[in-house]
């Protein structure tokens, strides 16, 4: 038996919960539309070009704001064609397993702390689960399938070189990248994303934001350099490697193969996502609490909460477009790696690093205590 | 070397565990077009077995049935990256047949020009191998160099790609005015964007790890398979046609040979990229010393009238209208000419029978026996190390295929 009131309860927090999946789904979707555009017009910059500025809506072009919608429609007319031999099943299920679990991942990050609104409080959070970095790991974990089954599925030799490259890579750096994540658990003592956050708002000597960049810095660099390379782009695209073995989406065409593009441009977001909640503070800005800003030496600035709340998610915003950013400035610098090397470089010295790192973070917590 | 059987294409015998990987002839690593049918074991290379032949046209044969000074717009084609230099050889193939010396402003020119086409050739070589490494950014700083380069061509002759410069006797015409300050412009357009791809890849790790040790042809394979150019001189062997026999003027330039120890791709990157350098020096002298004077041979019997004279003079007339119908008469006899293309060794080896048409031209490619030594590079290397080892090598299709 439910009561009225109950019912009531229970449809706000799905209308609030179903407005979040909207709104910050939404906003990762259509961020990641326009990174498909701020990779053209990042490289374009770097390599002496202009880059896409073409596409017009109405005589408009806005610099090439619209090759998004442009590349969007094109890939929707283009033919939907698989190989004759191809398992059926598998092929037309694996862009699926590729941009399901990605997408799915945005759910766990806190993306402002909590709004009052008509007098309920409402956490800037879609799903804030206690042991959020394990689910988050586990489910990373699952994106293999996508890569890899595509590549089986083409029944395409070089299909199939890039499948095997990328199972081996993604499942070997996501080792690194649990690893990386421990000292975090043991420095800020929860493995939730909004607890992690939260614990980043402290200040160290009075004046030194807690965050994961300060207490953590080695984990940060090894958490990136996992992070990108799990997520196949350069200097770590050899499942892609696209003038070797052309990667393990080779016989993918039309939205099937858009599938696994946006995949990787989400990713790319979800990874400057992370950085920021778990490096970076989140949405925390220094020295902004709920009531407003105090600094160090005693001023304050009181705020109301909305405006509290609405800087935290902007600084958020502006966090993750930094390390798309610094992604997107990686992606055209460096030259890729070859298979061996990227196998030596985890194994060889990325895991014997962040094991290093678990080792002296509990040393020092030990010393301190 | 004991050189592999004839590979037998039926891939039902490949054995247990491999994987036979067709490569081309439409894979964006194989530029131009051929074929590369690897077999692999995991990600070694067991095998490969290059298949030319995608893009014969039939150069040699097509050249029996025009003049002589006909076939320069073909030579053009041969390596499309660097025409100038396989016009030059070409013209100078006639010239040793008929027994002429173009003058002196006409040599220094085809110096120069030879020089530039060895830039754009280098660039493109590096910067495409760059790119299929997956540095993309480094592609566009050289291709810009290039486009410098390929201005400076246009210039002088008024297209980028497929000048048909030279003429036998002389050129197709002098320098612009005003040439020397855009080709010093040029050069440093060129020179600041290889310092530019210079930092961003002679000591990036991932870069050098990628090349060094791989792809590598010591220095006998090297001499038992006629390499020449950049893969020979990275092997360690300082051979240099415009050392060893110079042609033009080539021995009046203070020039250095780079020379590598290990014979591997990174071997041949250092190679190029110090040449580059030296091939500026050697055009900025010629430019510094470039005589002044006719560009083109006095002799009617060898060259165009200049087109004014052919109005008014019965004797131009007579010569334009034998050179045009008839073309260019060399002795019967024949004779080979080497010079130093962007890869190695291009030579022409041309068999006259005194009439206006060759009997037979026979173009010994530099880009042959570098492709023929591919297998051996690549056998027991990954598979990421062909594509590093084949842009290396830079294959061009035009020149081995003919």
């Amino acid at each position: 038996m439910t009561t009225p009131a109950l019912n009531t309860d229970l449809l706000l927090f799905a209308a609030a919960a179903a407005a979040k999946v909207l709104l910050f789904l939404g906003g990762a979707m259509g961020v990641t539309a326009l990174l498909t555009l701020a990779e053209r017009k990042v490289s374009a910059l770097m390599q002496d070009r202009i880059g896409p500025n073409r596409a017009a809506i109405a005589g408009l072009t806005l610099n090439g704001l619209f090759h998004p919608v442009a590349d969007g429609l094109k890939m929707l007319f283009k033919e939907d064609f698989r190989p004759a031999a191809a398992d059926r099943l598998l092929f037309a299920l694996a862009p699926v397993l590729a941009l399901a679990p990605v997408l799915t991942l945005f759910a766990f990050i806190p993306f402002g702390d909590y709004v009052m609104l008509f007098g309920y409080q409402l956490d800037l959070c879609v799903a804030d689960p206690p042991l959020g970095l394990f689910l988050l790991l586990a489910v990373s974990g699952l994106s293999v399938y996508g890569t890899f089954l595509a590549g089986w599925a083409s029944r395409s030799n070089f299909a199939l070189l890039g499948a095997l490259r990328a199972a081996a890579q993604m499942i070997s750096y996501e080792v690194t990248l649990g690893l990386t994540l421990a000292g975090l658990m043991m420095v800020y003592g929860s493995a939730s994303l909004q607890d992690i956050v939260r614990a980043q708002g402290a200040l160290i000597w009075g004046w030194i934001p807690a965050w994961g960049i300060v207490t953590q810095p080695f984990a940060f660099v090894l958490f990136l350099t996992a992070a990108i390379a799990a997520n196949k782009r350069t200097p770590f695209d050899l499942a892609e490697g696209e003038s070797e073995i052309i990667g393990y989406f080779m016989e993918y065409s039309s939205m099937r193969f858009a599938a696994f593009m946006f995949a990787e441009f989400a990713e790319m977001l979800l990874i400057a996502a992370l950085c920021a909640t778990l490096f970076f503070g989140g949405w925390q800005v220094p020295f902004l609490y709920e009531t407003g800003f105090m600094l160090p030496g005693g001023a304050a600035l009181e705020l109301p909460q909305w405006v509290t709340a609405l800087m935290q998610t902007g600084a958020f915003a502006l966090k993750t477009l930094f390390f798309c950013w610094l992604q997107l400035l990686l992606r055209w610098t460096l030259p890729r790696f070859r298979f061996d090397q990227l196998m030596s470089l985890c194994w060889r010295r990325l895991l014997p690093l962040s094991i290093a790192n678990i080792l002296a973070t509990g040393a020092a917590l030990l010393a301190l205590r | 070397m004991n050189r592999a059987p004839a590979k037998n294409w039926d891939i039902e015998d490949l054995g247990e565990g491999r994987l036979a990987l067709n490569m081309g002839p439409s894979h964006p690593a194989m530029h131009g077009i051929v074929r590369l049918l690897v077999t692999l074991e995991g990600e070694r290379v067991v095998s490969a077995d290059p298949e030319i032949g995608y893009l014969h046209r039939g150069f040699e044969k097509t050249c029996e049935n025009v003049t002589w000074n006909q076939c320069i717009p073909y030579t053009d084609r041969l390596n499309y990256v660097s025409p100038f230099i396989n016009n030059a050889g070409f013209a100078l193939a006639v010239e040793k047949l008929l027994g002429v010396e173009p003058p002196a402003r006409c040599q220094y020119i085809r110096v120069l020009m030879s020089e530039i086409s060895r830039v754009t050739d280098h660039l493109t070589c590096i910067g495409a191998s760059a790119m299929e490494l997956g540095a993309f950014t480094v592609y566009f700083y050289l291709i810009n160099a290039r486009e410098a380069m390929y201005r400076l061509g246009d210039l002088a002759c008024g297209a980028r790609v497929t000048p048909a410069y030279a003429r036998v006797g002389g050129l197709a015409n002098d320098l612009p005015p005003g040439f020397a300050a855009e080709a010093a412009a040029a050069f440093k357009a060129v020179r600041e964007n290889l310092a530019d791809a210079d930092r961003l890849l002679t000591r990036n790790r991932i870069f050098h790890d990628r090349l060094r040790g791989t792809g590598t042809l010591t220095k006998e394979d090297a001499v038992a398979m006629s390499v020449t150019g950049p893969a020979l001189r990275a092997a360690g062997m300082p051979f240099d046609v415009r050392k060893a026999s110079p042609y033009l003027v080539y021995d009046r330039f203070d020039f250095d040979v780079p020379v590598g120890s290990n014979g591997d791709n990174y071997d041949r990157y250092l190679v190029r990229m110090e040449e580059i350098r030296q091939s500026l020096r050697i055009a900025e002298q010629a430019l510094a010393q470039l005589p002044g004077g006719p560009v083109n041979h006095p002799s009617y019997a060898v060259i165009l009238p200049p087109k004014a004279e052919t109005h008014g003079c019965i004797e131009a007339l007579m010569a334009h209208f034998k050179l045009t119908v008839d073309g260019v008469k060399p002795p019967a006899g024949e004779v080979y000419q080497a010079v130093e293309g962007a890869n190695g060794e291009l030579g022409f080896y041309l068999v006259s029978d005194g009439t206006g048409r060759p009997w037979r031209v026979r173009v010994r490619p530099p880009s042959l026996p570098l492709t023929a030594a591919l297998p051996a590079m690549v056998k027991g290397g990954y598979i990421a190390d062909v594509v590093a080892t084949f842009g290396q090598i830079n294959m061009i299709g035009g020149e081995l295929e003919r």
